[in-house]
C-alpha cells in the first residue's frame, strides 16, 4: 500500500481524480513494484501511394532518430513503452525502427533494414492462435559478443515475450521465433511447432514454417547511456515480511 | 546311433545358432536405427544452450553453420534442434493437471531470469503525512467505520455519505439558530458557506503540502541524451546543491558563469582587501568620471519613462480584472502621485520624445 508513488514532476499529481474510474485509470499508469505487460505502438509513415490503413500518428512523427519528443508524447498518452516505426525512403529503404521507453523517455532505439520479407499471407498453411506466447531462440555468438547485438536481443525479447505467466499448458507451445545472427545479418524465422510421438516422454519436434520471416540488417542505433540503462534495470527488493502500515503500529515509549 | 554330437559339431551348431541370433539382432538394430532419426529427441551441440524458462527463452552460442545455398533448410534444422532442446527442458519442469484429473497438462514456470529494463522507475515509498506522523506518535489506530448510521430525525438507518445521507436532509437547513456569542446581524447561512469553503481550501492546502514533502527536486531528471538547455541547467543546479554543505563549497566548472550574489543574507559581506586590482582601479576611475561630468546622476527622463511603462503595465493588467474598481484607481494615480514627479513628467514628455501607446 505504502509503495504507491503519487509524486511526479508533472502536474498530474496535483489533480485528484473525481471518479473511481479515473482513479483506477491513474493507478494503472503509476510506477508499480510488479509492472503491467508492456504495450507497443506501431507507427507507419505513409508513402506517396494512398494507403487505406492510416495510423493516427503518421503526420506527427517523422524522424525518431532526430526528434523524439512527439514519440514520447504519444507514448505517454497511450501508456505504451514499446514502439515500432516503419518507413521507406530513397536513402533508407524498408526501414524499421524498434525501440523502447523508460519513464516515457526513449531508452533504446535500433534501426533495422529489411532485406527480404515473407509475410503471413505468402505462406499458405494454418497458423497458431493469436496471442500464443512464443518460444524465443537466439542463435549465434554475435548476440553475446557485440554490444549492439546484445541490446537488440534484449529489445526483441522485450517485444515478443508477451505476458509473464506462472504456468503454461505444455500442449499449447505452438509458436517459436528463431533469430540467427550470421554474416552481419539477422535472420528471423517463425515456425509452428508440431509435437510428435517419440520413444520417451519428451515429444519429438517438427517445425513448419508459418509466419513472417525477415532478413534484417542493423543500421543506426541509439542506445541508452550506461547509467540510465542501469537505472532502468533496477528491480525491487523482495522483502519476506509483509509491510506494516504506519498508523497501525503504536510506538512504545 | 544316438551318440551325442561331437564337441566340434556342438560348437558348430552353437556358432550357427549364435550367428542366426546375431543376424536377427543386427537386423533389428538396423531397423531401429532407421526409425530413430524420425523419433529421437537427442540433439548434439558443441556448446550447451542457456535457458530461461520463465521467458520461454533459449540462447545458443554455437556459431551457426547455415550459410550458402541451402540456407533456409539449414536454418530450419538449426531451429528444430534448438526447439527440441528447449522443449526437453520445459518437459522437465514440475507439471500437474489443471482442473482435475482430465484437464490439460500444465507446467509450473519459474520466475523469468533474463533481466529486462522496466517500463517506469521504481516507486518510492511516500513519506507519512502530518496526520500519520501524529497518529503514530499517539498510538491512534484506524477504526473501520460502518457505512450505515442511525439517523435520529428520520428514525432510520441511513448512509454515512452520499445520496439520502444521515443528517444531510436539505429540509433541515431552513432555520439556523444564532449561537449565543455571535453578532445578531450576521448572516449565519453565509457564515456556514464560508466556513465550508475554508475547510475545503485548508484540506487542499494540506494535501498539496503532503505531496510537496514527498517530492524531491531531482525526480524525473533522467540523462536521456536530448534534454533541453533549461533541463540541463536545472539538473546541474540540483547536482550542485546535493552535497552535504548544500553546495556552498562547490567549485565552479571552467566555463560556468560566476555564482549570483547571495540575496537576503543577514551577514554583511566585504570584498577582500587585495582582491581584483584591475576591478578596483576601474571602479575608482568610474567614480572620478562621474564626479567630473556635468550630467545629473539621476537621468530624470529615463526614470520617468520607466515609471510610465510600469503604470501602463499595471493598467493593462488591471483592465483584465475588475474593470470598475481598478480603472478608478488607475485614473486616480496620475493625479494623486508625487507632485514633483508629476509636474516634471508633464514637462519632460515632449523632450523625451517617447510616445505613449
Amino acid at each position: 500500500f505504502c509503495f504507491i508513488d503519487r509524486t511526479s514532476t508533472s502536474s498530474d499529481c496535483f489533480k485528484k481524480p473525481k471518479t473511481k474510474r479515473a482513479k483506477r485509470f491513474l493507478e494503472k499508469r503509476e510506477p508499480k513494484l510488479t509492472e503491467n505487460t508492456k504495450n507497443a505502438i506501431l507507427i507507419k509513415v505513409i508513402q506517396k501511394i494512398p494507403n487505406p490503413y492510416l495510423f493516427f500518428f503518421r503526420k506527427n512523427i517523422t524522424r525518431p532518430f532526430e526528434d523524439q519528443t512527439s514519440l514520447e508524447f504519444f507514448s505517454k498518452k497511450s501508456d505504451c513503452s514499446l514502439f515500432l516505426f516503419g518507413s521507406h525512403n530513397k536513402k533508407r529503404p524498408n526501414n524499421l525502427i524498434i525501440g523502447r521507453m523508460f519513464d516515457y523517455h526513449v531508452l533504446d532505439m535500433i534501426e533495422l533494414g529489411i532485406e527480404k520479407f515473407v509475410s503471413l499471407k505468402d505462406i499458405k498453411n494454418s497458423k497458431c492462435p493469436e496471442g500464443t506466447k512464443p518460444m524465443l531462440i537466439f542463435a549465434g555468438d554475435t548476440f553475446d559478443l557485440n554490444e549492439e547485438y546484445r541490446r537488440l536481443k534484449s529489445l526483441l525479447i522485450d517485444f515478443f515475450r508477451g505476458p509473464t505467466v506462472p504456468t503454461i499448458r505444455l500442449a499449447g507451445l505452438e509458436y517459436v521465433l528463431h533469430f540467427t545472427a550470421m554474416d552481419g545479418k539477422i535472420y528471423m524465422r517463425s515456425y509452428k511447432v508440431l509435437l510428435k510421438k517419440s520413444g520417451c516422454k519428451i515429444p519429438r519436434i517438427e517445425l513448419e514454417e508459418m509466419g513472417p520471416s525477415l532478413d534484417l540488417v542493423m543500421r543506426r542505433t541509439h542506445l541508452a547511456s550506461e547509467d540510465l540503462y542501469k537505472l532502468s534495470l533496477k528491480q525491487p527488493k523482495i522483502c519476506s515480511a509483509p509491510y506494516m502500515f504506519f498508523n497501525t503500529e503504536p510506538v512504545l515509549k | 546311433r544316438g551318440k551325442p554330437p561331437a564337441r566340434g559339431e556342438r560348437l558348430a551348431g552353437c556358432l550357427a545358432a549364435m550367428a542366426a541370433l546375431c543376424v536377427e539382432e543386427l537386423l533389428a538394430r538396423a531397423e531401429q536405427r532407421e526409425a530413430e532419426p524420425h523419433r529421437s529427441v537427442a540433439v548434439q551441440k558443441e556448446l550447451e544452450l542457456e535457458f530461461d524458462l520463465g521467458n520461454l527463452l533459449a540462447l545458443d552460442r554455437n556459431p551457426p553453420r547455415a550459410a550458402g545455398a541451402q540456407r533456409e533448410s539449414r536454418l530450419r534444422s538449426l531451429a528444430r534442434d534448438n526447439t527440441q532442446l528447449l522443449v526437453a527442458q520445459l518437459w522437465g519442469l514440475p507439471a500437474g493437471r489443471a482442473e482435475g484429473a482430465t484437464g490439460p497438462l500444465v507446467a509450473q514456470l519459474p520466475e523469468p531470469f533474463y533481466r529486462l529494463p522496466r517500463e517506469k522507475p521504481l516507486p518510492r515509498p511516500r513519506p507519512p503525512t502530518r496526520w500519520e506522523q501524529f497518529a503514530r506518535l499517539k498510538g491512534i489506530r484506524r477504526r473501520k467505520r460502518t457505512s450505515l448510521v442511525w439517523d435520529e430525525a428520520a428514525k432510520q438507518w441511513r448512509r454515512r455519505w452520499g445520496y439520502a445521507r444521515a443528517g444531510g436532509d436539505p429540509a433541515r437547513d431552513w432555520l439556523i439558530e444564532v449561537p449565543a456569542g455571535a453578532d445578531p446581524n450576521e448572516d449565519q447561512f453565509a457564515k456556514r458557506l464560508r466556513d465550508k469553503r475554508e475547510k475545503v481550501a485548508r484540506n487542499e492546502f494540506n494535501r498539496l503540502r503532503n505531496i510537496a514533502r514527498g517530492a524531491l527536486p531531482g525526480r524525473g531528471l533522467h540523462p536521456t541524451g536530448h534534454q533541453s538547455r533549461a533541463e540541463l541547467g536545472r539538473a546541474t543546479q540540483v547536482a550542485r546543491v546535493s552535497t552535504a554543505s548544500l553546495g556552498r563549497f562547490q567549485p565552479r566548472l571552467p566555463k560556468e558563469p560566476a555564482a549570483p550574489p547571495p540575496r537576503g543574507g543577514k551577514k554583511r559581506r566585504f570584498e577582500p582587501l587585495l582582491g581584483d586590482l584591475a576591478a578596483e582601479r576601474s571602479r575608482q576611475l568610474e567614480l572620478l568620471r562621474g564626479l567630473g561630468s556635468k550630467k545629473p546622476p539621476l537621468d530624470l527622463t529615463r526614470a520617468v519613462n520607466k515609471q510610465l511603462r510600469e503604470e501602463d503595465a499595471q493598467a493593462a493588467k488591471g483592465k483584465g480584472k475588475k474593470r470598475g474598481q481598478r480603472g478608478k484607481r488607475g485614473r486616480q494615480r496620475p493625479g494623486g502621485g508625487k507632485g514633483k514627479k508629476g509636474g516634471a513628467r508633464r514637462q519632460q514628455q515632449r523632450p523625451a520624445g517617447r510616445k505613449r501607446s
